[in-house]
């Protein structure tokens, strides 16, 4: 393989090279062991800098602060007790999943669909290809203002060009839960497709002529060869999208604030409805704390699932 | 996510040699894999039509915006594709007279936004290039540790920190400043540019160093000289792609300025409920001026952009 060598922070590289002279004036080993440490010294500071309020977040689960208590005190697992005995919290858990899973499986689908399809390179694909990031640029509130005024029921485009009326309303209590995970569709779907076809063109293609002697079908080798092999990108993506519909917000509260109703309420929502709009820091964070152990754990797993996906793509490939 | 991610280890080091061979390669494997697909075969057509299909879906809102920008404030409520064009929304959004309708200075929040946004990507550069190179080149104890919480950030939920950030900044006085929202955009920034660097700087081989360190340069020198300039194409490709996410961000400014220091992101949310009434074609020009810039810098790196949008995870 390509990887390239690894140095010690002393100089000497991995394997038994012999130490290279490091210039004229040869540094002591000690300062020379220091040096990735001074390297990483700032972004240390800022890391810090960010885990100081992150900390103080989790302590705050654990205190009653809240604007009209300004002298909070420390009230242990009460805060849990209360939130995860809430139906609104459940129902705000219920509503994050299902965006999370629709999104992410309709983004996924398409986006395989779409890398396969641009892969033909076809005249028109060529074209289209320039053109596929352009709504995963666009700030996602801004496609979630842009989306609000297309879904207007009387002056919005979408039910005159889908010839709906103008009494369908996209962001009712029913509707509005696909409406926002639509146009997460539209902004994400992109991304997955530009992943999934940086993988396809990196596929070597030996393993593709080798099982077209054989006479394979062009079905057998999509599933048999190259949806293994693609798996690990496709497991790229579909972490990023899935960790970041667990903690989606921008477009969402743009288009509903959460509502009608809870229906659109995902737990950021809650929780910035919790903290920001209420004022009661405590709940907020428990949410954002149980919220981030979601994140945590699911992340765990789908990491894992990729390293087994990498190994086997790798091995797929021997 | 690194080299495992990539079957076939047989591709060069070199990013632009990488992306032209694996490109002809992906390119003519697809090609054979139907041997007697002629290029206006019934499946071929077949196959555009559905391409075509989601392009009409994601281009439609996109030209319609651009539609509605250009209607004058009598036929913004209507649903027509025909109508007189004018540019004056544009004027307006960002004159006196928008900031006066709309109580949004936008030209203000432009400014906000380009001040905050190069302000961060400049104090990622300085901070995570150099944390960057130490995690490519060494294996170091607790290397590891740094960039996986370095990576947390990018998946953590903003409000676990932001809503501790909010009581603090006000105690601190930094709520609603530019030195408040640059700190924390470093979040957003910071993880970009210090793991898509790493990943170049875990490609480039170390015997180019080690040459230069033999010919007498110091290591410093030998960083600033043979390291850096082989890694161009990574801290432009980071630096640009976290001025568009740091730019895209809305939930950071949302809760942590105030009516002072707000940028587009937020400033064109205001628009949706200025006073009761309603400004759609407004709304529009200024949805249009705030996604050109990070449009216009995608659009330059589309070559870097899969690298950067998986973290270096995918090295298209």
């Amino acid at each position: 393989m390509t990887a390239p060598a690894r140095v010690r922070p002393d100089g000497g590289t991995e394997g038994n090279r012999p130490r290279h002279r490091e210039g004229p004036h040869p540094v002591p080993a000690w300062r020379r062991g220091m040096r990735p440490y001074l390297l990483s010294l700032p972004a240390v500071l800022i890391i810090i800098g960010i885990l100081y309020p992150f900390a103080l977040g989790v302590y705050y689960a654990f205190l009653n602060y809240a604007a009209v208590v300004p002298n909070p005190v420390f009230v242990g697992l009460r805060n849990f007790a209360t939130v995860l005995s809430d139906p609104a919290f459940w129902s705000s858990v219920r509503t994050t999943l299902v965006y999370a899973v629709g999104a992410t499986g309709s983004e996924t689908v398409l986006g395989i669909g779409i890398a396969l399809l641009l892969n033909r390179a076809s005249p028109l694909g060529r074209v289209f290809e320039r053109v596929l990031i352009l709504p995963l640029m666009i700030a996602p509130v801004i496609a979630g203002v842009l989306w609000k005024l297309m879904f207007n029921p009387q002056f919005g485009i979408l039910n005159h060009v889908l010839g709906l009326g103008s009494t369908f309303d996209w962001l009712s209590e029913t509707h509005a839960l696909f409406s926002v995970v639509l146009v997460d569709v539209w902004i994400f779907t992109p991304f997955v497709a530009v992943l999934v076809l940086a993988g396809i063109r990196s596929l070597p293609k030996e393993p593709f002529e080798a099982s077209r002697v054989d006479g394979a079908s062009g079905f057998y080798m999509f599933r048999r060869l190259m949806l293994p092999m693609m798996w690990p990108y496709i497991l790229v993506a579909v972490i990023f999208r899935f960790m970041d519909c667990l903690k989606i917000f921008d477009h969402v509260y743009v288009l509903t604030a959460g509502g009608p109703g809870d229906a659109t309420r995902t737990l950021q929502i809650s929780a910035y409805q919790n903290s920001i709009i209420n004022f009661n820091y405590s709940v907020g964070s428990t949410y954002m704390f149980l919220l981030w152990a979601i994140v945590f754990l699911t992340a765990r797993y789908l990491v894992s699932v990729l390293g087994k996906a990498q190994r086997r793509a790798a091995g797929s490939e021997a | 996510m690194g080299d495992g991610s990539r079957p076939g280890g047989r591709q060069p080091a070199k990013p632009a040699g990488r992306e032209k061979r694996s490109r002809r390669g992906g390119k003519s494997s697809a090609r054979e894999r139907q041997p007697g697909q002629r290029r206006f075969s019934p499946a071929s057509i077949g196959a555009d039509v559905v391409l075509l299909g989601w392009f009409v879906f994601s281009l439609f809102p996109l030209v319609w915006l651009v539609l509605l920008s250009l209607k004058s404030e009598s036929e913004q409520i209507s649903t027509y594709f025909t109508f007189s064009p004018t540019l004056r929304n544009f004027g307006t959004v960002l004159s006196s007279e928008g900031a006066r309708l709309t109580s949004v200075n936008f030209s203000d929040a432009l400014l906000t936004s380009v001040l905050n946004c190069v302000g961060a990507v400049l104090v990622s550069l300085v901070i995570g290039v150099p944390a960057a190179y130490a995690a490519g080149r060494w294996q170091y104890k607790g290397s590891g540790d740094v960039m996986f919480t370095i990576l947390s950030f990018r998946f953590a939920p903003e409000l676990m920190v932001i809503v501790p950030l909010f009581v603090i900044y006000n105690q601190l006085g930094l709520f609603d400043t530019n030195v408040g929202m640059i700190w924390v955009l470093q979040l957003v920034t910071m993880p970009l540019v210090v793991w898509i660097l790493r990943s170049y700087f875990q490609d480039m081989p170390a015997e180019l160093e080690q040459a230069a360190l033999l010919d007498g340069y110091t290591r410093t020198r030998a960083f600033l000289m043979v390291a850096l300039p082989l890694v161009r194409p990574g801290i432009a490709a980071s630096a640009l792609l976290a001025f568009i996410f740091a730019w895209n961000n809305y939930v950071f400014p949302l809760i942590l300025t105030g009516s002072g220091h707000t940028p587009v992101t937020v400033a064109v949310t205001r628009f949706l409920g200025g006073g009761g009434q309603a400004f759609y074609s407004l709304t529009a020009a200024a949805a249009i001026i705030a996604a050109l810039p990070p449009l216009l810098v995608a659009l330059s790196i589309q070559r870097y952009l899969v690298r950067g949008l998986s973290f270096g995870a995918v090295k298209a």
